[in-house]
C-alpha cells in the first residue's frame, strides 16, 4: 500500500529557502523554538530575510543567532525584553523591527492561517500602537484594521510527527507552532520523535498532516532544548 | 519583610476561589507565594497555559514548560495547554477575572503607562495592552515611588499609555487605592507609614473617607 511519508534530511528541506524571503518561526522561549531548523537556516548564510516569531530568543541562542549573523533586513515581533544585543541592533538601524500585542500578533497569523485578510480590533486603541492604522467604524466605535500576516516559511518543532506530517505538541512548547504552521506557503517540520502514521490517535493530533510539507528528525537534542540555567531559582 | 513580598502579600488577598487570573513578571508573579495551598484558583500564562502553580524549585525544572517570564513553574490538577491565539482569546473574550500588573506611571483616572520609555526602553508591548484592557479587574502592583524618589501614581501619565482607564486597584508598599468616578479613594494605609507621608508621595489628590487617620484600614 502506498503512503504518504513526509521525512526528509535537514539539508533537503534548507535547500528550499532564498534571500529575501518571509520566515516565520515557532516557539516562545526555549519551548517550542526549531533549533535544529534555525542552525540550518544560519548555515544557509541568506540575505534580507523578514523574520517572524513571538521574540528574538535570547542573545546568542535560536533566532537571535540569524539576527546576529546580518541575515535579516526585518523582525516582526511582540516583544525582545530578554534579548539586548537584537535591541542594541534595533537602536543602530541595523535591523528594522516592527512590534505587535502579543495576542494580536498570534490572531493576526491565525488569519492568516484561515484566509482571511485581515482582523478588526479595539486594542491599542488610544496608544502608540494605533498611530497610522486604518480604521473603520463598527456600531459607531473606530476600530483597528489589521492585516493578517502570511510567510513564505514557516519552521516549526513539534515533539512527535508521523510520516504523514500529523503534529503533537509538548506542553508549553505548543505557543506559536500550530498556527504558524497554518500561515506560511511552505511549512517545514522538526520533530523529536517520527512515528509511523497512525500511531498517533486521531483525538490526539494537535495538527492536521494538511498543513504540513516537510519532517525533519532532530538528530541530536542540543542543550539549546534544555533547561535555561539562569532561569532557575535556587531553592 | 521587603518592600516587594510587602505589596505582593497584600496583592494575594485580592484573589478569590474560581478566579482565572494572569500574574505579570516581577512584583506581581511574588503573590503567588502567598496564596494558600487550598485556593482554587486557575493561573494563566500567555504562553498557553491554564493552571500554573508556584515556581519549580532547583531539579524539578521541565524544558518544555516555562511561563512568560521564562521561570519555569509547576502545573496545579487540571491544568491544560494550547496555542497562542487561543490563550489570548482567553484574555480578550473576557475570561480573565483579575490581572496584576507593575507599572511605570499611572494616573488617577486609571490610565497606565507601562510599556516604553522614548528613546531609553522600548522592549516591545508583549501581552500587556491586552491584559490591561480586557481583564475584568487590573490590579497595579508597583512601588509608591520611581527609583529617584518621584511619585509614579500621577493626575496624569507622562509617558505613552498602555491602555486608557483600565486600573480599577493600586497597590503600592504605602497604601492600597481605588480609581473611582471621583478619582482616587485611599482604601488602605501601610502600618509602616503615615498618612502624610503618602500624600507627600502621591502625585495626584487622595480622596480620604475617614476622618481620623487612626480609622483607616491598616495593612
Amino acid at each position: 500500500m502506498k503512503t504518504i511519508d513526509k521525512r526528509t534530511s535537514l539539508d533537503h528541506a534548507m535547500k528550499k529557502i532564498n534571500s529575501g524571503q518571509t520566515i516565520m518561526a515557532g516557539g516562545f522561549g526555549v519551548p517550542g523554538t526549531p533549533f535544529t531548523l534555525l542552525q540550518g537556516l544560519l548555515d544557509r548564510n541568506l540575505k534580507h530575510l523578514t523574520l517572524i516569531k513571538n521574540e528574538a530568543n535570547e542573545d546568542g541562542m535560536g533566532l537571535s543567532k540569524v539576527i546576529e549573523a546580518g541575515m535579516a533586513d526585518r523582525l516582526i515581533t511582540s516583544h525582545l525584553g530578554l534579548n539586548s544585543t537584537v535591541i542594541n541592533m534595533m537602536n543602530d538601524k541595523n535591523i528594522q523591527v516592527e512590534f505587535f500585542p502579543q495576542g494580536i500578533l498570534a490572531e493576526k497569523i491565525r488569519a492568516g492561517g484561515a484566509g482571511l485578510a485581515g482582523i478588526l480590533t479595539d486594542i491599542g486603541m488610544d496608544t502608540l500602537i494605533s498611530k497610522n492604522k486604518q480604521m473603520v467604524i463598527m456600531d459607531d466605535t473606530p476600530v483597528i484594521v489589521e492585516k493578517s500576516l502570511r510567510a513564505d516559511v514557516a519552521l516549526v518543532h513539534a515533539a512527535k510527527a508521523d510520516r504523514a506530517g500529523n503534529l503533537m505538541f509538548e506542553k508549553s512548547a505548543r505557543n506559536f507552532n500550530p498556527i504558524m504552521a497554518m500561515a506560511a506557503d511552505l511549512v517545514i517540520v522538526e520533530a523529536e520523535e517520527i512515528v509511523p502514521t497512525g500511531a498517533m490517535a486521531p483525538d490526539a493530533i494537535h495538527l492536521p498532516c494538511a498543513f504540513v510539507d516537510h519532517v525533519v528528525l532532530i538528530k541530536n537534542l542540543t542543550s539549546a532544548y534544555g533547561v535555561l540555567k539562569s532561569h532557575v531559582i535556587q531553592a | 519583610m521587603s518592600y516587594k513580598h510587602k505589596i505582593a502579600k497584600r496583592a494575594a488577598q485580592e484573589i478569590r476561589p474560581g478566579d482565572v487570573i494572569n500574574f505579570g513578571i516581577g512584583i506581581p508573579i511574588l503573590a503567588m507565594k502567598y496564596l494558600s495551598e487550598d485556593m482554587p484558583v486557575f493561573i494563566h500564562s500567555e504562553n498557553g497555559i491554564l493552571g500554573m502553580g508556584r515556581t519549580c524549585t532547583s531539579g524539578d525544572e521541565n524544558r518544555n514548560l516555562i511561563d512568560a517570564g521564562g521561570g519555569y513553574p509547576t502545573l496545579v490538577t487540571g491544568a491544560s495547554f494550547f496555542d497562542s491565539a487561543l490563550s489570548f482569546a482567553l484574555v480578550r473574550g473576557g475570561r480573565l477575572d483579575a490581572a496584576f500588573l507593575g507599572t511605570l506611571e499611572v494616573s488617577q483616572e486609571g490610565d497606565l503607562a507601562n510599556w516604553i520609555i522614548p528613546g531609553k526602553f522600548a522592549p516591545g508591548i508583549g501581552g500587556g495592552m491586552e491584559l490591561a484592557q480586557k481583564a475584568k479587574r487590573l490590579i497595579i502592583t508597583t512601588t509608591h515611588t520611581s527609583r529617584k524618589g518621584e511619585p509614579k501614581i500621577l493626575t496624569r501619565c507622562t509617558l505613552p499609555l498602555t491602555a486608557r482607564r483600565c486600573v480599577n486597584r493600586i497597590i503600592t508598599e504605602l497604601a492600597v487605592m481605588d480609581v473611582t468616578d471621583r478619582g482616587l479613594v485611599l482604601k488602605e494605609l501601610a502600618v509602616e507609614t503615615t498618612l502624610n507621608d503618602v500624600i507627600r508621595k502621591t502625585g495626584a489628590p487622595l480622596i480620604i473617607e475617614q476622618d481620623n487617620e487612626m480609622d483607616i484600614p491598616k495593612f
